[in-house]
């Protein structure tokens, strides 16, 4: 199904099911433990894969001798480089996921111990013996940064003249923001079960993106993709870390191989923040310009990243193309050359560090104005593209999720004068911030099948991390074909399925439950003309189909067989022709301790506005975990880097920190009516990055309010604001 | 609590230390040399009951109970998210106290009554507190959640039981199911999705006081 051009009423406006706050059809499974993810599907005979990593961040490895490993009790196969055989490196890896000779970042994968069990393996990969001539490696970004070049991720924008408009501003703001490295943190780690049956290789594997996952396991190998099947159903946790093959699957598939028999592998835990992915730091520089009365006349936005060679920026200043007004624009990103690990997408990847920075400055240039910050923001909201002004926004209720949150919140009890509020000792104040993260749409397939009990059973290669895809999915199928949740059967994640969207960039919700529509609109049609109706004018409800003053059972129309048909959603330019975004009003209140500059968060509040929502109960979830992940980056998320030997030092979950119980209160979250049918038939956007978006500049806009310290240099702890917390309260202290 | 838990002195652990780095200054040519021949490792059995069920199992002593649970009982509810107890995905209820069972090795677990997540419930006869992370949806990706429903059912029965702790402002009075209170106790399990406000609603239902 072709869609290009905004969706007239269809069967999912009756929002029978869809849009209904609805329990997760796979609750119950995941709640008895008994979801079975990648490393837990039974393989009979299966043998344990245990992954070496480089101790080295650049060089080479000068020899490598399995010699004690290979005589270890249990040992089957010991793989390295040199005996994996000829491996190409997949279309989204920037580094090999098999290193040697040649290394390319710290705990870059080097070799594989398959032994009979999980401690035997352990015990024979402590004994394999390196010796690496170490390299010199670029580790510092800030050192790196007059270095940097552009990138083809993001042309220079410069619209009027910037640097004309910026000198001539009476109320002006020059400020640099560094955001660090950050880990994904999944609690599954990346994890697979290979099994060879002759060339046909089957992999039971963590991965948020399944076609892409078959093509890269192929090119690694050398096979043919249709010798490859990747099964998925459930995976723990993703977050962009889980978008590509890693070197679990791969060792896995090379692991059988070797041991003649299916291999498992999962990353070891202090192994995964150096061995996969992680969202690069950023450096940023912002510059606004504004009259008096507070319209921007300049805003420039500068960002420095780095990565490995061949890698990608982290795309700090997309948003800033969108979100605000103002005729003199300069915006940049550059890119240096960093031998610290892979640097790829992390939830939201670009606007989350971006707007980081971004929605500091808009609150330190509100102060500046002697304005509200909410007041600023919506004197300069825009209903079109500020580069492109014929391009008009689908929706956009920017002002709208402020004001009403403003209000929900209590935004009028702030103190607009810093450490102004206190509690006992410890310090109040409020932050608010936008959030914004555009409406990806790509091409979606789904296969579904009536069967002759009347059950309706949507197979669709979409997977599921946590986001509610198996519910919606069953929301979608249930609302276009007149059937109660209970008769939809949703199976994901199998390369054997339909081509999805599959999950990644907050595309999945609306782009899969689109290509789950198209083919229900198909099977619609079938089972029409099988029962004999006009399919235009068939109303399917009840687990009937009505077509005039007839009636009939929706399974007779399966009755000589299972109705089985497949399509797509493929979407049009609407995308290139309304700029598609959602947007969000988030707030936050945080108490920072008086002596030690600890602080707290008390209150959060998002407001969102993001198209339909398909259901309200698992996008709240996905809006909660999105501000709780971007609390942990606003308060205590950094990867430590290790500058002379080039490797991130907090390499567990103990070292990096992440938000836990004790760290979140009761968050809240309020979705503003929308439905936007340019953006897909379901007329629904994506939230799960949204969330993510804004909060954390949020916390740091509150921290500020609530002590008067001004803290550009994430994450906001307390070391950064002790010395300058303010002094004696009443009765002499704080 | 026997005075000998706490065995291992602050001092001791200080000594420790020193030797472990002693150890690590060995020059390279010394730490080279390996064992000419690697015996086999001791395997042992172990009996125990797991889920109401008595189960004998012979395991590599190096085994933890995590993997026994998992690899060798097949029982995947319970999780491995980082092997270290830094996470919390593998709690289990041992003679009814809750534990990161990938810090203890199946063979010291002789005898010990075993609770995972299968054996609270089924997904035909769901518990009342998976019953109530389901309801308001106190989970998203899944694999944190079973330890989540173990602790969060332990916690409950340290606070009935009078357990104090971190953020009991009075030693001599009962516990109660606090927001604070939960949330303290709860703080080894990690959920990267973000799930904790609704689990406290979850565990808020359960100590049957609606927040």
């Amino acid at each position: 199904m072709k869609f290009d051009t905004p969706a007239g009423t269809n069967p999912i406006d009756q929002l029978k099911v869809v849009g209904r706050p609805t329990d997760r059809i796979d609750g119950r499974f995941k709640t008895t433990g008994t979801a079975p993810y990648a490393y837990e599907n039974p393989a009979p005979n299966a043998a344990y894969g245990y992954v070496v990593g480089a101790a080295i961040a650049k060089g080479r490895i000068a020899s490598i001798d399995p010699g004690a490993a290979k005589g270890a009790p249990g040992v089957l196969a010991i793989l390295t480089a040199d005996t994996a055989g000829k491996l190409t490196k997949g279309d989204f890896n920037t580094a090999n996921l098999l290193g040697g000779p040649e290394i390319e970042h710290y705990h870059q994968a080097v070799a594989l111990v398959v032994a009979e069990s999980f401690e035997q393996a352990r015990a024979a990969a402590a004994l394999v013996r390196i010796d690496y001539a170490r390299g010199k490696g670029a580790f510092d970004l800030h050192a790196a940064k007059e270095s940097a070049q552009p990138s083809k991720d993001q042309k220079d924008i410069k619209v009027g003249d910037f640097a004309a408009a910026f000198a001539a501003a009476p109320v002006t703001i020059d400020a640099t923001y560094h955001t660090p490295d950050q880990a994904h943190a999944m609690m599954e780690p990346h994890a697979s079960i290979a099994a060879w049956e002759g060339d046909q290789l089957t992999l039971w594997t963590a991965n948020q993106m399944i076609n892409w996952g078959r093509g890269d396991v192929a090119r690694t190998l050398g096979i043919p993709k249709d010798k490859v099947r990747l099964i998925s159903p459930y995976i723990g946790g993703g977050f962009g870390g889980k978008l590509f093959v890693r070197a679990d699957a791969i060792l896995a598939a090379l692991g059988a191989k070797a041991a003649g028999r299916p291999v498992k592998v999962a990353l070891q835990r202090p192994l995964m923040f150096n061995n996969t992915t992680h969202r690069p730091a950023t450096l940023q520089r912002i510059r606004i310009g504004a009259t008096r009365e507070g319209k921007i006349t300049a805003i420039g936005h500068e960002s420095w990243s780095g990565d490995l060679p061949g890698g990608g920026i982290e795309n700090a200043v997309q948003q800033t193309r969108l979100l605000y007004a103002g005729p003199n624009r300069l915006i940049t990103a550059r890119l240096a050359t960093l031998d610290l690990p892979e640097g790829n997408a992390m939830r939201a990847p670009g606007e989350a560090p971006g707007l980081m920075a971004l929605e500091i400055a808009i609150d330190e240039m509100a102060e500046k104005l002697g304005m509200d910050p909410i007041q600023f923001r919506i004197l300069n909201d825009t209903q079109v593209d500020p580069e492109k002004p014929e391009r008009p926004f689908s929706q956009r209720q920017l002002i709208e999720c402020l004001q009403r949150g403003a209000e929900r919140f209590g935004w009028s009890r702030r103190s607009a004068t810093p450490a102004a509020v206190r509690d006992g000792v410890w310090l109040i104040g409020m932050g608010v911030a936008a959030g914004f993260r555009n409406n990806l749409v790509t091409k979606s397939g789904a296969r579904v099948r009536l069967s002759p009990a009347g059950r309706i059973i949507v197979e669709t290669d979409m997977t599921d991390i946590g986001t509610g895809s198996y519910t919606i999915i069953a929301q979608t199928a249930a609302e276009m074909m007149g059937v109660p949740l209970d008769r939809v059967d949703v199976k994901l994640g199998d390369s054997s399925f339909p081509v999805s969207a599959g999950s990644g960039g907050q595309w999945g919700a609306n782009s899969a439950t689109s290509g789950v529509y198209a083919a229900c609109v198909k099977l619609r049609e079938a089972v029409a003309q099988k029962l004999g109706f006009n399919s235009a004018d068939a109303v399917f409800t009840g687990g009937k189909v009505r077509s005039g003053n007839r009636s009939a059972p929706l399974a007779r129309a399966a009755a000589g067989g299972e109705i089985v048909v497949e399509d797509s959603i493929e979407f049009g330019d609407l995308a290139k022709r309304y700029q598609q975004s959602t947007f969000a009003g988030h707030f936050v209140e945080v108490a920072v301790h008086g002596y030690t500059g600890e602080t707290r968060i008390r209150r959060m509040l998002a407001v969102c506005a993001a198209g339909r929502i398909l259901n309200p109960k698992s996008a709240r979830s996905q809006v909660i975990g999105a501000m709780t992940m971007a609390a942990g980056a606003a308060l205590m998320e950094e990867l430590a880097i290790d500058k002379r030997f080039g490797f991130f030092v907090n390499h567990d979950l103990a070292g990096y920190e992440v938000p836990v119980h004790a760290d979140i209160p009761h968050q809240e979250v309020i979705f503003l009516d929308e439905v936007d049918p340019i953006s897909s038939p379901m007329k629904a956007k994506g939230v799960g990055e949204l969330g993510i978006c804004g909060v954390a500049a949020a916390v740091a806009n509150a921290a500020y309010n609530a002590t008067g310290v001004r803290v550009r240099d994430y994450p906001v702890t307390l070391d950064k604001m002790l010395d300058r917390l303010p002094t004696a309260g009443p009765q002499g202290s704080p | 609590m026997k005075d000998d838990d706490f065995g291992i002195t602050r001092r001791g652990v200080l000594a420790s230390g020193g030797a472990s780095f002693a150890i690590a200054s060995i020059p390279p040519a010394r730490a080279e040399i390996a064992p000419a021949s690697q015996p086999m490792p001791a395997a042992m059995k172990v009996a125990l009951t797991v889920n109401g069920k008595k189960r004998e199992l012979e395991v590599d002593t190096r085994t933890t109970l995590l993997d026994a649970l998992r690899e060798h009982l097949h029982l995947t509810g319970t999780k491995k998210g980082c092997d270290h107890g830094q996470c919390g995905a593998c709690t289990v209820i041992v003679d009814g106290r809750r534990i990161n069972s990938c810090l203890s090795l199946a063979v010291m677990h002789e005898g010990d009554e075993v609770t995972t997540i299968e054996g609270l419930g089924t997904p035909e006869k769901l518990h009342p507190m998976q019953a109530a992370f389901v309801k308001h949806d106190g989970y998203q990706c899944g694999y944190c959640t079973p330890g989540q429903i173990c602790s969060a059912v332990a916690v409950l029965d340290e606070i009935r039981r009078g357990v104090p702790s971190h953020v009991t402002r009075d030693l001599n009075a009962r516990p109660r199911a606090t927001n604070d209170e939960m949330r303290e106790r709860m703080s080894g399990n990690i959920c990267r999705c973000g799930a904790y406000s609704n689990i406290l609603e979850a565990m808020t239902e359960i100590a049957g006081r609606r927040g």
